[in-house]
């Protein structure tokens, strides 16, 4: 698949796209990687472009991440957050999204709460939509930056046994992932606490562990998640100490694994709770190495929805 | 006034009825069914290739008047529901106010009267204010005229509440209408729990959330030999509770809404998130579905009630997680029920016309349901098989909220006599 026959005008999650298309994101990302690599990081391929970043819940990587990726390609970008904004005083969603599309950007990044929201602005806009995140949902550049780099570390996707650890009912990182990983051809399994693996889990079509060590046995990629915290006080987990002696990820339990195991986390990492830090900075750990790709799969992102790429690369 | 309706095809479950016969409606009420009538004074409505039945029956609808008229009034909600072919709704108390006293219930009637559209059946809260603490009064409300009791919106949560209901409701031989729903266990869910709902990432509804409270109920029933109805059934589960319950003697009676019949949580999935999917108790695993379809068949359902449940535009229109429980439905019940439960055979048409009239009708104790002599001339006349476009945005309702905007469907009410008064709604 070429970079000009990209079709989409959104990228609102894994779960419709194809494995060509997936590829396709991820080679483009390739050609991106060596801009960080240069003295001066920026290309004019999205200049008079305007992507507005609308994160409507914190984040601090993944729209740094965005915001590099937009400045990179020489795009205008707009940071837009709901507080402070005409959201805190109870304007709609979709409201907003009209008062932005009034001032014609060709990209919007969001991040949102509620599940579907991305979807719901895509059907309203002319401005190509990006789902940053969208509650426990998708977060589609997420598990384009793992698999980029699992691709990096292992050559290949297909046939690998992935672990993945944690809160899985919560995650948007595991829904995107557990798409574009069996998409591609991997054997995932996912492991947590009973109180966090959501109904019929296994319909996605993974295996279900419900012990680490299980999950984990001959994995070539362990990805742990994220436990928030505030989901103790819903007595989901009856604490960090009994979690991390149940599901952390710690140097004498990361032995199950292949040898040449990488580990992975979308972070931010809560040490001493899903993973251990002598595994977080350890020789096996590839989670900075996952930021510094998110920049590039946000570039062939932007890139492929800015409808650059039917100009070729 | 006297009117004649000839050469369609009566169907009335209440006398073992279908054939072709003429029905003359005369001072208000049905005065002769028979192979030929004649009444050379009565206007005559020409019925030939309709089915006339007894006037359909919704009885659970919310008419949001008093406090939310923006979403629907009485008068458009019972103009919706002429539409729709029916000739009578009972409304939920979930009015702001609440209606859990006379003033709230004569003015309910007041502008029902007014309006002119379909007889309106008041249900009365359990509670006062819906708050699930007192009693609300329930004979003052009964004397103004309301027919059964439901805190509808919410569960009546408290066991002891529930039991002193099913106590009290007796002396005024009403049935105590239950929203099962344990709010512990729906939690923050929108829809239901299962695959489709961990695909979306949305939070789930376990079936167990309706399941634990019918459940209770029915233990509760067993004790104070109470009338017990269940709102919008929607679980495999609970429904064989029910016939398990009613086969041991107990006075339980349910209603299945039909969209628990027509679809099923994928919907969420399908329709991309809208929120024409999102209502209360949620649609349900393709299991119950059929559970529920078995439960059409072999009679444990009593009634199919739309749920008419109007929501402003503004409301719905965002996202998911944000918006209201529930759709609008008088309008589209008919033709659904046609088309998708009569045609393939899953019930017959005088079964449907059952469970949409003479079954209500004996649930809530009221005078409608059948075509005997004497009786209120209330009637319905559909076309049997004319085809139809559910189309949301000219329904007669205030509110479009429907998932199924855009259904061709074969069926369609033609239109209603109310006391043997020709609606035009």
């Amino acid at each position: 698949m070429a970079a000009g026959t990209w079709q989409r005008k959104d990228l609102l999650g894994i779960a419709e796209l194809s494995a060509d298309e997936i590829r396709l994101i991820l080679e483009t990302a390739e050609s991106f990687s060596q801009v960080a690599e240069r003295p001066i990081k920026k290309v004019p391929t999205l200049r008079g472009k305007t992507v507005v970043n609308l994160f409507f819940e914190a984040s601090t990587r993944t729209r740094s991440s965005f915001e590099i990726a937009e400045k990179r390609l020489s795009a205008d970008g707009l940071n837009f957050s709901s507080s402070g904004s005409a959201l805190s005083k109870g304007e709609s969603l979709i409201d907003t999204a009209l008062n932005l599309q009034a001032m014609a950007p060709d990209l919007i990044v969001i991040r949102h709460g509620a599940p579907g929201a991305p979807h719901l602005l895509a059907r309203r806009l002319d401005a190509g939509v990006i789902n940053a995140g969208d509650g426990a949902h998708e977060h589609p550049t997420q598990a384009l930056l793992d698999a980029y780099t699992i691709r990096q570390h292992k050559g290949r996707i297909a046939g690998l046994k992935i672990a993945i650890v944690g809160d899985i009912e919560h995650s948007r990182v595991v829904r995107s992932n557990i798409h574009l990983l069996t998409k591609l051809g991997a054997e995932v399994t996912v492991a947590g606490p009973l109180t966090m693996l959501p109904a019929a889990v296994d319909r996605l079509g993974v295996r279900v562990c419900h012990r680490l060590e299980d999950a984990i046995a001959g994995a070539d990629v362990v990805m742990m998640l994220r436990i928030q915290l505030e989901r103790q006080s819903r007595a989901l987990f009856p604490s960090t100490r009994e979690y991390f002696q149940l599901f952390g990820l710690t140097r004498e339990r990361l032995k199950a694994a292949a040898e040449d195991a990488i580990v992975m986390h979308p972070g931010p990492m809560n040490r001493g709770v899903e993973i251990a830090s002598d595994v977080a900075d350890g020789p096996e750990s590839v989670i900075l190495e996952q930021v510094a790709n998110g920049v590039a799969v946000r570039m062939a992102v932007l890139y492929l929805l800015s409808g650059a790429g039917e100009e070729g690369v | 006034m006297k009117t004649l309706v000839t050469g369609g095809r009566v169907i009335d479950p209440s006398q073992d009825l279908d054939g072709f016969f003429d029905l003359l409606l005369e001072d208000g009420v049905v005065a002769r069914v028979d192979e030929s009538v004649s009444a050379s004074d009565a206007e005559v409505f020409d019925a030939e290739g309709l089915v006339v039945c007894p006037g359909l029956i919704d009885i659970h609808v919310h008419l949001r008047e008093p406090g939310e008229e923006y979403k629907e009034t009485v008068a458009t909600g019972t103009r919706s529901a002429a539409v729709g072919g029916f000739t009578a709704v009972a409304c939920m108390a979930n009015t702001k106010p609440v209606n859990d006293s006379r003033s709230v219930t004569e003015h309910i009637l007041e502008e029902a009267r007014r309006a002119g559209y379909a007889r309106v059946h008041p249900i009365g809260a359990v509670s006062k204010g819906l708050a699930g603490e007192e009693l609300a009064e329930i004979g003052e409300m009964v004397r103004a005229g309301v027919v059964a009791v439901s805190d509808d919106g919410l569960p009546v949560a408290n066991a002891e509440l529930m039991r002193r209901a099913l106590l009290y409701a007796q002396h005024f031989d009403i049935p105590v209408i239950q929203h099962a729903e344990d709010l512990d266990l729906t939690g923050s869910g929108v829809m239901h729990e299962g695959e489709w709902s961990t695909r979306l990432g949305l939070p789930g509804i376990p079936g167990s959330s309706e399941d634990v409270i019918v459940a209770r109920d029915l233990i509760l029933l067993e004790d104070t030999v109470g009338r017990y109805h269940v709102a919008h059934l929607s679980t495999g589960r609970s429904l064989a509770m029910v016939r398990r319950a009613r086969q041991a003697g107990l006075r339980v009676t349910c209603e299945v809404s039909p969209h628990h019949l027509l679809l099923t949580d994928q919907a969420v999935s399908d329709m991309e998130m809208s929120t024409a999917t999102k209502m209360k108790p949620p649609l349900r695993a393709s299991t119950d579905r059929e559970a529920l379809l078995e439960g059409l068949a072999d009679g444990t359902v009593d009634a199919i009630a739309s749920d008419h449940a109007p929501h402003h535009v503004d409301e719905k229109d965002v996202e998911f997680t944000a918006a209201p429980f529930g759709i609008v439905g008088l309008e589209t019940t008919l033709s659904l029920c046609l088309d998708r439960l009569v045609r393939p055979g899953v019930i017959s048409i005088s079964r449907m016309i059952e469970l949409l009239s003479t079954g209500p009708a004996r649930v809530l104790g009221i005078p409608g349901g059948s075509l005997a002599e004497g009786r209120p001339a209330d009637v319905t006349v559909f076309h049997p098989d004319r085809s139809v476009t559910v189309d949301a945005a000219t329904m007669a309702s205030t509110s479009h909220n429907t998932p199924f905007d855009g259904w061709k469907l074969k069926g369609a009410p033609v239109c209603t006599f109310v006391a043997g008064k020709k609606i035009n709604p």
